[in-house]
C-alpha cells in the first residue's frame, strides 16, 4: 500500500506535470528549431511571439464569453485558438515582410538576424503589455479537473490522491496530435520535404527549382500555429503573464539545443528532457521516502536537491553542459 | 549552331574582377564535352555563368536557339539544364529516394517511373533507397547527385568534377555511368581534374587558362597535342 502511495505521489507531482510542461516546451522548441533550420537564425522573439498568440486567444475568448458562446465543460479558449492562429500567422508574415525579409534578401549574417529578432522581441513585448497589460490572467473556464485528488482517494482507498487537470490532458493530447501532423507533413509531403531540402542545402534546393519564398512563408505559418497553440496551452494550464513567457525562452532554447538545433524531433524530445530534469531536481522527496522507507529512517529534511526558485538554473546548466560536450545535441539523427 | 552554347562570356563574382574572359563553350545532344584547366582557371565559374549563378558583363547563353542569358537559374532548370555542383551536391540529411524526389520538384506529373529509370541506371541506389545520403560512400553520393540532376529529364547536364575524391575504380565506374547518360541523348558538359581519363570518354574538350579558351579540339586531338600533354596531362 505504501509502495502504491509512493507511485501515485510521483505520478501526481512529477510525471503528469512534467509531461504537460514538457509538451508546452516542446512546441516552443520546435518553433525555435524550425526558424533556425530554415531561416538560419536564433529567434529571440520566440517567447514574446508565444505571449502575443496567447493574448489574441484570450481577447477572442473574452469576446466569445461576452456574447455567450461557450464550449460547456471545455474551455472557451479552445474555440478561440483557431481564430487566434489565423491572426498570428498574419502577424508572423507581417513581421517577416517588413523586418526579416530585408536582412534575408541582403544575405545578412545569422548574428545580425538574431539581433534583429531581439528588436522584434522588444516591440512584440511592448505591444502585448500595451494591449493586455503585464499582470497575471487566468482564462480557463469549463471543468477544471478530470480526476480530483479527493475522488481518487475515495475510489482507491489510498492516502495519496492523483489529480488530473483537464488542461493537462488537453495539452498532452493536442501536442501529440499537432506534432504527429507536423512530422507527417515534413516527412511525407512534397512541400514538407522541400522545406527539409532547403534547410539541408539551400543552394542545391534552389538548383532543384524549390521556391525559397514559399518555403519561408510556410515556415512562418507553422511558426504561427506553434506559437499560438504552445502559448495558449501554457496559459490555460498555468496562467498568462507576459513576463513568464519571456522567461520560458531559456528552457525552450535549452530544449531545442539538447535536441540538436535544426532537428524538430530532437526539439520535441528535448522539451520533455528539460521538463523532467527541472521537476525531478526541484521536487521535495521527503514524503516519497516516508512511504518507501521504514519509519525509523524517516528523513528529517525536505530532500530537495534544488529549491524551485532555481528551476531555471537546471535548464541553464543543461544548456551549458550540452553545448560543451555534445554541441550537436544528445540525439543522433537527421536534421529537419 | 550547337544545341547549348556559352558565347564569349565575360564576368566575375559581384563587383570583383572578371574571372572568365570572352570564354566560349558549346555542346550538342549525345555528346560529352570536357572543360579542363589548372586550378583556379575559372572552370567552375564558367559553369555557374552558363546556369546564371553569376551575372555576365557581356556574352550570351543560348539553348536550342533560344537566348536564356536573362533567365534566373531556376528558369534555366525549367529549360532543361541540370547542374551538379562540385561540392555540396546532395541533401545529406535526406534519404536517397528523397534526394531523387527533390530533383523532380519541378515536375507535376507522376515521376515514379523516372525514379525507376534512375534505379536501372544506378542499381546501388535502389538498394540504398531509404538510407541517408550522408551515410553513403563518395562514389555512391556522386551517383545520387547525378540521379537527382537527371530527374527533370534534362537535355543538358553540367557536371563539375564528378569524380573528385573517389578511387580510380570508382572513377571508371562513374565515367561508365556518364557514358550511359550520354546515350540517352543528353548533352553533357563536364569539368574534370582527371584530364586523361576525361578526354578518353569525351567527344570534345576545352582547355581553359585564366578564364580564357586556350586550346580546344576533339578528345583525341587534345590527348595527342604536345602542348596540352606537357602542361596538363603530365607529359
Ligand atoms: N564565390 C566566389 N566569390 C569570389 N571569387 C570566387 C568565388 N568562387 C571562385 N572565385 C575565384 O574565381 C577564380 C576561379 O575559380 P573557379 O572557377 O572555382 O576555378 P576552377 O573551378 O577552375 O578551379 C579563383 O580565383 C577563385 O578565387
Ligand atoms: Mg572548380
Amino acid at each position: 500500500m505504501d509502495f502504491l502511495n509512493a507511485i501515485i505521489l510521483l505520478l501526481n507531482y512529477i510525471f503528469v506535470p512534467a509531461l504537460t510542461y514538457g509538451s508546452q516546451l516542446a512546441l516552443g522548441a520546435i518553433f525555435v528549431t524550425l526558424i533556425y533550420g530554415i531561416l538560419r537564425f536564433a529567434n529571440f522573439a520566440t517567447g514574446d511571439m508565444m505571449a502575443f498568440g496567447t493574448m489574441v486567444t484570450i481577447l477572442i475568448t473574452w469576446y466569445f464569453q461576452s456574447i455567450g458562446i461557450s464550449l460547456g465543460v471545455l474551455p472557451t479558449a479552445l474555440l478561440a485558438i483557431p481564430f487566434a492562429i489565423i491572426f498570428m500567422i498574419g502577424y508572423m508574415l507581417f513581421i517577416d515582410k517588413f523586418v526579416f525579409r530585408y536582412y534575408r534578401v541582403n544575405k545578412s549574417p545569422p548574428v545580425q538576424l538574431a539581433m534583429v529578432s531581439i528588436g522584434v522581441m522588444f516591440v512584440t513585448q511592448a505591444v502585448v503589455r500595451i494591449i493586455i497589460g503585464p499582470s497575471d490572467r487566468r482564462f480557463f473556464d469549463g471543468e477544471r479537473f478530470i480526476i480530483k485528488a479527493g475522488e481518487f482517494k475515495e475510489m482507491t482507498g489510498l492516502n495519496e490522491g492523483l489529480a488530473i487537470k483537464s488542461s493537462q490532458v488537453m495539452t498532452i493530447f493536442i501536442t501529440l496530435v499537432l506534432v504527429s501532423i507536423l512530422f507527417w507533413f515534413l516527412n511525407k509531403t512534397k512541400t514538407g520535404k522541400s522545406m527539409r531540402a532547403y534547410s539541408d542545402n539551400e543552394d542545391l534546393a534552389l538548383l532543384s527549382g524549390i521556391d525559397p519564398k514559399r518555403v519561408v512563408m510556410i515556415t512562418w505559418i507553422i511558426a504561427g500555429i506553434l506559437a499560438t497553440i504552445g502559448g495558449a496551452l501554457y496559459g490555460l494550464d498555468k496562467s498568462f503573464k507576459p513576463f513568464t513567457y519571456f522567461n520560458n525562452m531559456l528552457p525552450i532554447f535549452a530544449a531545442a539545443i539538447v535536441g540538436g538545433i535544426g532537428n524538430p524531433f530532437g526539439a520535441f524530445l528535448g522539451g520533455y528532457v528539460i521538463a523532467f530534469s527541472e521537476i525531478f531536481l526541484t521536487y521535495a522527496y521527503k514524503k516519497f521516502f516516508m512511504y518507501v522507507l521504514p519509519a525509523s529512517m524517516e528523513p528529517e529534511t525536505l530532500i530537495q536537491l534544488l529549491s524551485t526558485d532555481y528551476k531555471f538554473a537546471v535548464s541553464f546548466s543543461i544548456l551549458v553542459i550540452v553545448l560543451l560536450y555534445r554541441p550537436n545535441g544528445i540525439f543522433k539523427g537527421k536534421v529537419l | 549552331m550547337a544545341f547549348f552554347e556559352g558565347l564569349k562570356m565575360t564576368g566575375g563574382y559581384g563587383t570583383g574582377p572578371d574571372i572568365i574572359n570572352s570564354c566560349s563553350v558549346d555542346v550538342n545532344r549525345g555528346e560529352i564535352v570536357s572543360i579542363l584547366g589548372p586550378n583556379g582557371a575559372g572552370k567552375s565559374t564558367a559553369m555557374k555563368a552558363l546556369l546564371g549563378l553569376i551575372n555576365l558583363k557581356s556574352g550570351a547563353v543560348v539553348i536550342n536557339g533560344k537566348d536564356i542569358s536573362k533567365l534566373s537559374p531556376q528558369d534555366r532548370v525549367r529549360e532543361g539544364i541540370s547542374f551538379v555542383p562540385q561540392t555540396k551536391n546532395v541533401f545529406t540529411g535526406m534519404s536517397v529516394e528523397e534526394n531523387l524526389e527533390m530533383g523532380a520538384y519541378l515536375r507535376d506529373d507522376d515521376y515514379q517511373n523516372i525514379i525507376e529509370e534512375i534505379y536501372e541506371l544506378f542499381p546501388i541506389l535502389r538498394e540504398k533507397r531509404n538510407q541517408l545520403v550522408g551515410e553513403l560512400s563518395g562514389g555512391q553520393r556522386q551517383q545520387v547527385a547525378l540521379g537527382r540532376a537527371l530527374m527533370i529529364k534534362p537535355s543538358v547536364l553540367m557536371l563539375d568534377e564528378p569524380t573528385a575524391g573517389v578511387s580510380p575504380i570508382v572513377m571508371d565506374e562513374l565515367f561508365d555511368h556518364i557514358i550511359k547518360v550520354k546515350r540517352t541523348n543528353v548533352a553533357i558538359l563536364m569539368v574534370e581534374q582527371n584530364a586523361k581519363q576525361a578526354l578518353n570518354i569525351s567527344d570534345r574538350g576545352y582547355v581553359l587558362v585564366t578564364g580564357e579558351n586556350k586550346y580546344s579540339g576533339t578528345g583525341q586531338e587534345l590527348l595527342n597535342d604536345p602542348r596540352v600533354r606537357s602542361s596538363f596531362l603530365g607529359g
